[in-house]
């Protein structure tokens, strides 16, 4: 027990010392979230606050044989300009990128009008092309709108009321609350604040491992009359410590970015209130020894400081595995899933930002489970240490 | 007192040591000596238990570093092959880290670092972070290290290696207050001069194997040379490669 403690103290005093401990501990991983997502909100604020009022230009070929409907798309804030001369151009265009989406009105539009048969209208559009959806889609509604004016128009020239033509009122009622619709976007917290958890302990869990041995001060260490379970055990929470330390800035960092964050424009009200924050604390920190200890013991494997960087950087990744594969399934949260480092802590924190009640079960079972997968890692970084083969 | 009988051990199919027995003894220094590759520090390594042997037994003070290295490691101090420094604590701290691992009492940590530091003259740099210190800085430091718990047998695994002249002399002179104060100390180097000018004992050691153990003079009798490196390279040459 003293051993332990020995080493964590030094540990704790030495990487407080280092400056590469503390740039990573202390500012690069609590402040790399804010600002990335600070980035993020802000652009996509921008985007879906502009593509309303923004006025759009699309390129027409043939737009002389159709004035009408000009005038109505003109009217919905589409800006007509000159399309390709022709129709294949239109399309080649589309395909290099040229334009996002070409209308072509034929030459036979207004007499198929004047004859009441289905007048064709091609819009020109690269599906494969995510950017171009939404301008599509504007051009789409905008031109099925046109179709039903004209249509009810039709209807009361002949007396009908074109009520007829909508049996059915399809009303969609969306019961998500504000605080739920933030949740898939800060749903992206949780990888943060794992991210930041990991890269305060990193160059610690290096530095105490690969870096001892580098340095040549293993050798001396191992010839002290102390069990070498101590000595790792000692570098495991030391590690912890400085994960906790990330963690606990990166969370207050976001308590107080997030106030400076046009948020409500989204329409969400994340709860990350002080008790929040806490919660939180408490729920992320049993990681820190699942990240410690496998950080220490890939950084055993490795020959050199250099070569163990690389190494540990991989399992800075390794916590978005289950996250996004649960992102994608969309997958609910259940007991089972609470077995599982990182993805049982982001689904808890996503329904902690939700301001959904806690199910004690799931806390209690990913705390538990976390801390006893942190306990086997550590116990096999401990036999690690027993070889003989660690000096290298 | 360190004895070590018929020790061995291979790494793969490398044979570092084949077969080393000596004794180290209470007051005296003990020079292990041997070109290189010859098995020193895989003998010394054994010695600080770092390395088990394949066979053979070593005892320090009469406690087997095998079965019960713990108490082994607790009656030694050793200065391994380079040593290594943690650059961000002083050398002050850098002693009284190894003084709590050795778990000494609390209250005499700091009075024991600071005679270390006195009897090896660090007080100039003794509170400055190690980091940038010169070889020599760096070896007085590691040794105040290995000292610091007053230790029996001390072992120095080519403590002279990277150090000018005048480190050296210091450290020799060091090594002889310790080998004054009733202390076993054993050392490694494969420079045939230093291991004269210092020790009571020599062991050569060539190929994994034992050469010659005797005083200086035996050696010199024992090959029939009088010049000391002429009688070095004769008895490495007594040793048949064992492939």
């Amino acid at each position: 027990m003293k051993t332990i403690r020995t080493v964590f103290l030094k540990e704790v005093k030495d990487n407080f010392r280092d400056r590469r401990t503390l740039v990573s501990a202390l500012l690069m991983g609590p402040l790399f979230g804010p600002i990335l997502f600070a980035f993020v909100i802000n652009l996509s604020v921008k985007q879906s606050l502009s593509s309303a009022d923004e006025a759009l230009d699309l390129p027409v070929i043939g737009s002389d044989y159709a004035p009408n409907l000009m005038t109505y798309l003109e009217s919905n804030n589409i800006t007509i300009v000159d399309g390709p001369p022709t129709r294949d151009d239109a399309i080649n265009s589309v395909g290099n990128g040229e334009h996002d989406v070409v209308l072509v009105i034929p030459e036979t539009f207004g007499e198929h009008l004047s004859e009441m048969t289905p007048a064709t209208v091609e819009v020109i559009t690269d599906q494969a092309n995510t950017q171009a959806e939404r301008e599509t889609r504007r051009a789409t509604r905008t031109l099925r709108a046109y179709n039903q004016e004209l249509a009810a128009m039709r209807l009361t020239a002949r007396g009908v009321n074109p009520v007829i033509m909508r049996p059915l009122n399809v009303d969609e009622v969306d019961v998500s609350t504000p605080s739920g619709r933030s949740a898939i976007l800060l749903g992206m917290l949780s990888y943060f604040f794992i991210f930041a958890l990991l890269t305060g302990g990193m160059n610690l869990a290096i530095d105490a491992t690969a870096g001892e041995r580098e340095r040549g001060s293993l050798e001396p260490l191992l010839c002290l009359p102390v069990k070498r379970d101590h000595l790792i055990y000692g570098k495991i929470f030391a590690t912890c410590l400085f994960m906790a330390i990330s963690l606990s800035l990166s969370l207050i960092c976001f308590h107080f970015t997030l106030k400076f964050m046009p948020l409500q424009e989204l329409g969400m009200t994340p709860n990350f209130g002080s008790l929040v924050v806490l919660m939180a604390f408490l729920l992320l920190v049993p990681f820190a020894l699942v990240g410690a200890s496998l950080m220490t013991l890939v950084a055993s494997f490795t020959k050199s400081f250099k070569e163990a960087q690389t190494w540990v950087s991989v399992v800075l990744l390794a916590p978005t595995m289950p996250i996004l594969v649960v992102s994608i399934l969309m997958v609910r949260p259940s007991t089972a899933l609470m077995f599982i480092p990182s993805l049982s802590q982001h689904l808890l924190l996503v329904g902690l930002i939700k301001n959904e009640a806690l199910n004690w079960l799931h806390v209690v079972v990913s705390v538990g489970g976390t801390l006893a997968i942190g306990a086997v890692l550590t116990w096999i970084c401990a036999r690690l240490y027993r070889r003989e083969g660690l000096l290298g | 007192m360190i004895r070590v009988t018929d020790l061995r051990k291979s790494f793969g199919d490398v044979k570092a040591v084949q077969g080393v027995s000596f004794n180290a003894d209470d007051g005296k220094i003990t020079g292990l000596l041997g070109p290189n590759g010859a098995g020193k520090s895989t003998t010394l390594r054994t010695l600080y238990t770092v390395l088990k042997p394949d066979s053979g037994t070593a005892t320090i003070d009469g406690v087997d570093v095998v079965t019960d290295s713990l108490a082994a490691r607790a009656r030694i101090g050793s200065l391994p092959h380079g040593s290594g420094l943690y650059p961000h604590l002083t050398a002050r701290e850098n002693i009284a880290y190894y003084a709590r691992l050795y778990e000494m009492p609390p209250d005499t940590i700091d009075a024991a670092v600071q005679t270390v530091i006195d009897q090896l003259d660090i007080n100039d740099f003794a509170d400055r972070r190690t980091k940038g210190f010169s070889q020599g800085q760096r070896t007085k430091v590691s040794l105040a290290r290995a000292l610091v718990h007053g230790p029996q047998n001390i072992l120095l695994d080519e403590p002279s290696n990277g150090l000018d002249v005048m480190a050296t002399r210091s450290l020799r002179e060091r090594i002889r207050e310790l080998k004054a104060a009733g202390k076993c100390v054993l050392f490694s180097s494969h420079v045939m001069q230093e291991v004269a000018a210092l020790c009571d004992e020599i062991v050569i050691i060539a190929a994994g194997q034992v050469a010659l153990h005797d005083t200086t003079d035996g050696i010199r009798r024992a090959t029939g040379c009088d010049d000391l490196e002429e009688a070095f390279v004769k008895a490495i040459g007594m040793v048949e490669p064992v492939s």
